[in-house]
């Protein structure tokens, strides 16, 4: 649901038709996009509403709830001093998404840090490979179900 | 076939050289530079693909201090957590200490007191002071200039020592609490800052006596580590590599946090965008922290160090001893933490290195329900190839460098 004090706001409106949900908390601007939608919204922010520059990529795991995963793209507009959040939701038994290194080279290493600690999948990303934790490891660090002591046998 | 940015398996490396080799008619040779090598700073391990004394491919491997402090946070109370973020990055802790506040604050809807705001700025530019003195340092003997290190290690005692006086502690401060600043100022502070104050900017031209118009040191940095502003930009550069390459941009200027719109300062920028304009650049950022620091100390407002927000700042001790509201405030505070309202943040400060992001999420518990650190080294280092392929390995020391990456603050 995209509240109706949001439809005015020139972002929101370019995305209205991508996104599933809107919020603006704490002087921050938050769009919910439709996952199988995320390449398309990134390209038109890029594009269209001048957001250069690509912060950080990272996830959010809400288990036990279904979809499990948001997958938080933090942006910034050097142009208009602006600041933007979007965030998809993926589920948790086929965590997969579009990558985001095709809009912004520099995700490349976000998504691996995300596919590393969280196990979500970027689909047609250039090397999806652990990049924090060694390649051999099994499991993945930052979902709730994974102890924090590690897993022991 | 080609090595993508982030090739972590030496086979890979190996198989492209091979590769290469059939191309040019010549074999090309794999270096495996680090994870142990002291010029890294720290454990980044670089597979480098060598033609002769030229780099073919680069491909940094990283994660070997991977220590997994954002699992860490979602275990500690939000008050604990703040001690977490001084081992993120090991040269800027104030800096770190600060972001993870603001964030929090801004979940709470806190009211800092002034004197405690203009306290974090000045703190935050010694914090910066001393990382730039670390990284010259380091930087300066890495290309080979010896004295140079000892020279800026005797301003950064200094500092250090202005920190233990605040907080007790020479590195791992934890100065700046959610709510205000861990404790009241010491007993002398004006003194010893003002001494430094008054002494510093003529050691800045100290270092710059020995290296600006050296000819071994202008030969070593100049048109040396050139990337492209649109390359920096996409792959997620930020800090002081993007303000040498022309872009005044700056988290101070254009989102200011902490009341630094109250204080008097420029962003320089160099246009050259090489080593030897990076160099030039942290000099001139140094000279504009010692303008801050300087009015921060001739006008520190006075004022409470905390917050009025009882519930979530530990009371007063001898309140305890009269009050019953204190001493259960107290008790409740220290044995489980205070409520943080459902909501998410992100906090950006401009640290030394460059933007660091703090993304905290929270579910109305005592205890963080996500943090995710946006360290300025990662998003440096990602452009590591950009900045060495096609250079001579001889360069690449002074490349590295000028980057001023830590990698705690990389791996987290």
């Amino acid at each position: 649901m995209i509240p109706e004090s949001l439809l005015s706001n020139p972002t929101v409106a370019a995305l209205a038709d991508l996104a599933t949900a809107a919020k603006f908390e704490f002087d921050e601007l938050t769009v919910e996009i439709d996952a199988a939608k995320i390449a398309e919204a990134l390209g038109r922010v890029k594009r269209d509403l001048k957001f250069e520059r690509l912060t950080s990529v990272t996830g959010v795991d809400r288990f036990p709830a279904e979809p499990r995963f948001e997958i938080v793209y933090h942006l910034q507009s050097i142009a208009n001093k602006a600041r933007l959040r979007l965030k998809a939701r993926v589920s948790g038994a086929n965590p997969e998404i579009e990558s985001a290194s095709t809009v912004y080279r520099g995700a490349e290493w976000y998504e691996r840090e995300t596919f590393d600690l969280f196990g979500v999948r970027f689909l047609n990303h250039p090397n999806l490979t652990r990049i924090m934790m060694p390649e051999d490891w099994e499991g993945h660090p930052l979902r709730k179900d994974y102890p924090i002591t590690g897993i022991r046998y | 076939m080609s090595i993508t940015t982030g090739v972590t398996s030496e086979s890979d490396v190996r198989r492209d050289a091979a590769a290469h080799q059939e191309s040019r008619g010549h074999r090309t040779m794999v270096l495996n530079m680090g994870p142990q090598h002291p010029s890294t700073h720290g454990v980044l391990r670089l597979l480098l693909e060598l033609d002769g004394e030229t780099i073919v491919k680069a491909a940094p491997d990283i994660g070997y201090l991977h220590t997994g402090i954002e699992k860490e946070f979602e275990v500690k109370n939000y008050q604990q957590g703040v001690t977490l973020t001084d081992r993120i990055d090991y040269l800027a802790p104030l800096s770190n200490n600060l972001t993870y506040c603001l964030a929090a604050e801004k979940l709470l809807g806190l009211e800092i007191p002034e004197h405690a705001q203009w306290t974090r700025v000045m703190l935050s530019e010694f914090t910066r002071l001393n990382s730039h003195l670390v990284w010259l340092a380091t930087h300066a003997i890495d290309i080979g200039a010896m004295s140079v290190f000892l020279y800026c290690f005797r301003e950064r005692e200094e500092i250090l020592r202005i920190f233990e006086m605040f907080s007790g502690q020479r590195m791992m401060t934890s100065y700046f609490r959610i709510g205000g600043l861990a404790l009241p100022h010491p007993r002398g502070w004006q003194k010893r800052v003002k001494d430094f104050v008054d002494i510093f900017p003529s050691r800045i031209d100290e270092y710059e006596e020995l290296l600006t118009g050296n000819r071994i040191w202008t030969g070593r940095t100049k048109g040396v580590g050139y990337i492209s502003l649109e390359d920096m930009l996409e792959l997620g550069v930020t800090g002081p590599m993007l303000r040498a390459a022309g872009l005044a941009i700056d988290v101070r200027k254009d989102a200011p946090y902490s009341s630094y719109e109250k204080f008097d300062f420029t962003v320089p920028t160099r246009t050259e965008n090489d080593v030897f304009a990076r160099y030039l650049l942290r000099i001139e950022e140094m000279r504009q922290s010692h303008r801050i620091i300087k009015q921060a100390l001739e006008g520190m407002p006075s004022g409470s160090h905390q917050a009025d927000a009882p519930g979530i700042v530990l009371p007063e001790r001898e309140k305890m001893k009269t009050q019953m509201e204190s001493l259960i405030y107290h008790f409740k505070i220290v044995t489980e933490g205070f409520r943080v309202p459902e909501g998410e943040v992100y906090q950006a400060v401009e640290s030394p290195r460059g933007e660091v992001g703090c993304y905290m999420v929270s579910d109305g518990t005592q205890k963080p329900y996500r943090v995710h650190w946006r360290g300025p080294s990662f998003g440096n280092l990602q452009s590591i190839p950009k900045l060495i392929e096609g250079t001579l390995i001889a360069d690449v020391i002074a490349a590295l460098g000028s980057m001023d990456f830590v990698l705690g603050d990389t791996d987290r």
